[in-house]
């Protein structure tokens, strides 16, 4: 089990979160997905959501993006500027504008699937976090130049749409704009899923050095070499136990 | 938390419209701020349109009230304004995007006269500076400049959609009301347009209350959503939460029934 840990090493803080979804339209089945789940993600570590599918773990990844609405418990993240202001905000009640601020700022999300608009060329896709900040398109875009380069995607394909791109392209173009802006908690949804040997290693490096600076991850990895190599934490599905590797 | 700081644009409370015995809308409350982009969703005779057009000062509500930080003044209760101020709001702090763009352009004067037409409204008179500004704009819009002096009524539909964005665009307004931009679209045209709206909306900060029946706009457009039904609010949130956990029977029959191609 978990030591109560520093407060503001703290960046992830869930207590007794319940989530079920009540499906009205097809005779009101409730199906319980999450059930008294409390956890907590310090800097720099890598909590590895680990059980069978179907157990919740994505939707526990989406609880503490906000995707999902957190039915009971807390789910607070550290927003804490780096002018020393320390500040909690509990996703479960949070506004619209809370959220949308904190994922501006403070919490990048990978999840399986890319969903883009269409035209958008794959460097402004990558580049636009940064553009939400108020950074400059030509900054942004030599930014996102290089975490693309990083990451093998072939230079020809960056002013193309990727909607017909391959799984592992449109994989990369997640991470990418996912890891361009640098946030402090990271939430990866089986990220090296379509990835060949070569770009897992290096979303891997991306990962370790995220955790050097101080990221706070929570991560799905069915690969079991990325998560030996990544993980600090784990957290059991099934007996909802949390302990460390 | 740093956001505290900020005023809304818009607060409505309490807005109801009744048109004799029949609901148009009410219960309505909600806050916009500056930069958001606002989704109202619902299907024929939920009361979306109505809503927009009591947003929009077209239309008085029976009850409530709707206040806008007016320039300079503050927040006002628009219908504690005179008709004259409201039309000069309409004019230079508001736009009003319509399904139609027959409804939102003149057919018969050109399309830079369209643009330049809304500057002169506010008072501009140097010929050339407003010729430039409306060349400038309709480039934002990707209208190739040589059309810049044909009528709309030779031009197709997303390309007089997109004249008719910066026709509103082009007094730089800080609200931007929209009603079903996209539909009546073919969906190649409709792509592009939903990119130009969002870059547009992004790189000017725009505010924006968007009323549609498509569900893959908002998402793409919409940081809130509010789910309308029999002239009341059933559910509103986050876009992509309520799109992906809708909470209520009607969200869930909606969100279900879109086709995925």
């Amino acid at each position: 089990m978990i030591s109560q840990p520093e407060a503001s090493n703290c960046m992830i803080h869930v207590e007794h979160l319940h989530k079920h979804f009540k499906l009205h339209n097809q005779g009101g089945t409730r199906l319980q997905v999450l059930e008294d789940i409390s956890l907590q993600v310090n800097k720099g570590n890598c909590l590895v959501l680990d059980g069978p599918s179907g157990k919740g773990k994505s939707t526990l990844l989406r609880c503490l993006y906000g995707n999902y609405l957190a039915q009971g418990g807390q789910v607070k993240v550290n927003l804490s500027r780096q002018d020393g202001i320390t500040e909690w905000l509990d996703l479960a009640k949070a506004s619209p504008r809370e959220i949308l601020y904190a994922r501006r700022h403070h919490i990048g999300y990978v999840s399986q699937f890319l969903r883009v608009i269409p035209r958008v060329p794959v460097i402004d896709i990558v580049s636009e976090p940064l553009r939400s900040l108020g950074v400059e398109r030509e900054e942004a875009r030599q930014r996102a130049a290089t975490l693309l380069e990083r990451l093998n995607l072939p230079e020809r394909l960056w002013q193309l749409s990727p909607s017909t791109f391959s799984g592992g392209e449109q994989q990369r173009i997640n991470i990418a704009h996912c890891f361009i802006v640098g946030y402090p908690i990271l939430l990866l949804d089986e990220p090296t899923a379509s990835l060949d040997t070569k770009n897992r290693a290096v979303v891997m490096e991306l990962i370790e050095e995220a955790m050097e600076q101080g990221t706070a991850i929570v991560g799905i990895f069915h690969d079991s070499e990325v998560r030996n190599q990544v993980a600090t934490d784990y957290f059991r599905f099934g007996n909802n136990t949390h302990d460390r590797t | 938390m740093s956001l505290s700081a900020i005023q809304p644009l818009m607060q409505v409370e309490a807005l109801e419209k009744w048109y004799g015995q029949q609901l148009g809308c009410r219960n309505v409350n909600f806050e916009l701020y500056p930069g958001e982009v606002l989704g109202i969703v619902g299907e024929s005779g939920s009361g979306k349109s109505t809503l927009l057009n009591c947003l929009s000062a077209q239309m008085e509500p029976s009850a409530g009230s709707i206040r806008f930080d007016v320039r300079e003044q503050g927040l006002r209760d628009l219908f504690s304004l005179s008709e004259a101020q409201r039309r000069v709001l309409m004019r230079s702090e508001w736009g009003f995007v319509h399904q139609n763009p027959r409804n939102g352009l003149r057919m018969r004067v050109s399309a830079g006269a369209n643009v330049g037409e809304r500057l002169m409204g506010l008072g501009a008179r140097n010929y050339a500076d407003i010729r430039q500004q409306s060349l400038t704009w309709l480039e934002k819009v990707e209208i190739d400049a040589a059309r810049v002096d044909d009528l709309p009524i030779h031009f197709s539909g997303g390309m007089q959609q997109r004249v008719q964005i910066a026709r509103n665009l082009v007094s730089q307004p800080r609200l931007v009301f929209m009603d079903e931009p996209t539909g009546g679209l073919d969906v190649s045209v409709q792509a592009r347009l939903l990119d130009l709206l969002r870059s547009l909306v992004t790189d000017l900060g725009l505010s924006v209350i968007i009323v549609t029946h498509d569900l893959a706009v908002t998402r793409l457009l919409a940081h809130r959503l509010m789910v309308m039904r029999g002239g009341e609010v059933i559910e509103q949130g986050l876009t992509d939460q309520v799109l992906d956990d809708p909470q209520h029977p009607y969200t869930q029959l909606l969100v279900s029934s879109v086709l995925q191609p």
